[in-house]
Parts: C-alpha cells; structure tokens; sequence
C-alpha cells in the first residue's frame, strides 16, 4: 500500500512538451557555462567601447569598420551576440514562467520573447557577415 | 534573497538594452551617417549616464552570477556565500570608483569644463 500518492515535483504544470525531457537540466547548465565565458565577452566589451582609451566619445562608423576588419573580433561579437541573447532569452523564459500565472498571458509573452530572440539573432549575425566597410 | 532579486532586475534590464544595440549596430548597414547619428545619442550627457547604470547592473550580473556558480558547485560555497557577497561588493566598488571617472569624463567636462 502506497502511502500518500505524490505528484512529481513540478509534474503541475505542463510546458507543452509531451512527456519528460532534461530539458530544464540542460537549460540550468548552459546558464553556468554561458555565463562564465560571457563575463569575460561582456566585460572585455564594456571595458574596449566604454571605458579606455576616450570610451564611447570614440566610436563612430570607422571604428566600427576597423574592428570588424580583423576576424578576431568578428568571432568575439558573434560568440557574445549568440551566448549573451540566448543568456537572457532562457533568464526572461524563466522569469514570465515563475511571474505569469495565466495561460495567455504566459503564451503571449513568450511569443513576444521568442521572435525577439530571433529577430536579434538573425539581424546581429547577418549585420556581422555581411558589413561592408566602403558602404556609402 | 536581495542579491537573487537585483540578479533578476539586472539581467531582464540588460536583455531589454541588448535589443535596442543590436538594432542601433545593424544601422551600420543602412550608411555610416545613419550609424553615427544614432550613436551621437549615446555621447550625450544623459545617455551617458545611463551606460554608467548599464556597466554597474552588468558587473553586478556578472560577480554575482560568478559567486552563484561557486555556490552550486563549489563544495564550500553553501557556507561562504556571505563573505563571497561582501567580496562581490567590494570587488564592484573597486572596478566601479575608476570606470565611472573614465566613463563621465567628458560629459563632466563638457558640463564644467571652459574648453572642450
């Protein structure tokens, strides 16, 4: 005889996906890992265009233009682009999950969450590959 | 509970800006004039200020988000998160007290300074 029938934890709401995933693991860990390799991308970032050498008072098109032509930096702001947008992507998908209650509501955010993401994704990778320097 | 809190705050805030720069950088695309017209907002006493808000919250984001990684998987982390939040803190005002004097140097000047 069972004692008391437990419900699994969390086993209350369905988040659409049929039956059970590791998912959320998976989304948990990526947070970790993201995060160490953004602190280094963010910060590197924040200190090059906002703090040395003038900060922001320097940059314009051509210095845009000369960032962007070494391949370094073009990986370094699409490795951060993609980690930092996915980052705060799954950081919102959490907190609508833990602040809307109501079904709509939750769907609704999300929508708005998941085509900004891509909007973001899609326009920030194409304006990297496709720069050109001599535009105008 | 507070620093779980302002990890929340400073992360959907940051989110929110990364949409707007990653608009505001694709306009590199559209012609250099666009570009550095938007990017002349960013140089104004008032924006300014708000990339000081922006780099503090993001630092923040960042050391506390480095002291919860040692929480979940450090064996000692459970029982140091206090003395690693005190860390976190003063770590911050270190960083801070010389980027916001880089950072607000021109505006400052630009406010008080006889030339520029």
């Amino acid at each position: 005889m069972s004692a008391v029938d437990l419900q699994a934890p969390g086993s209350r709401r369905s988040f659409g996906s049929s039956g059970r995933s590791n998912f959320e693991l998976y989304s948990w860990l990526f947070m970790r890992i993201s995060g160490v390799v953004l602190v280094f991308l963010v910060l590197g970032h924040l200190l090059i265009m906002n703090v040395l050498d003038g900060g922001v008072q320097r940059i314009n098109f051509a210095f845009v233009a000369g960032r962007w032509s070494s391949p370094f930096w073009q990986v370094w702001d699409l490795l951060m682009l993609w980690l930092a947008q996915l980052h705060g992507a799954n950081g919102l998908r959490t907190i609508i999950n833990d602040y809307a209650e109501r079904d709509m509501t939750r769907l609704l955010l999300k929508a708005a969450l998941y085509s900004s993401m891509v909007l973001v994704l899609v326009t920030g990778t194409l304006v990297i590959f496709t720069f050109d320097p001599n535009l105008g | 509970m507070w620093s779980w809190v302002a990890q929340r705050i400073t992360g959907a805030l940051t989110f929110f800006f990364l949409f707007a720069h990653v608009l505001d950088t694709a306009l590199v695309r559209v012609s250099p004039e666009a570009y550095d017209t938007v990017i002349a907002s960013y140089k104004t006493p008032i924006v300014n200020l708000m990339e000081v808000g922006l780099v503090g919250a993001v630092l923040y984001h960042a050391l506390n988000g480095l002291r919860v990684i040692a929480v979940d998987f450090w064996e000692k982390g459970p029982r140091y998160q206090k003395q690693m939040l005190w860390s976190l803190v003063a770590v911050w005002l270190l960083l801070m007290v010389p980027g916001v004097y880089f950072m607000l140097q021109h505006t400052f000047l630009e406010i008080f300074g006889s030339t520029s």
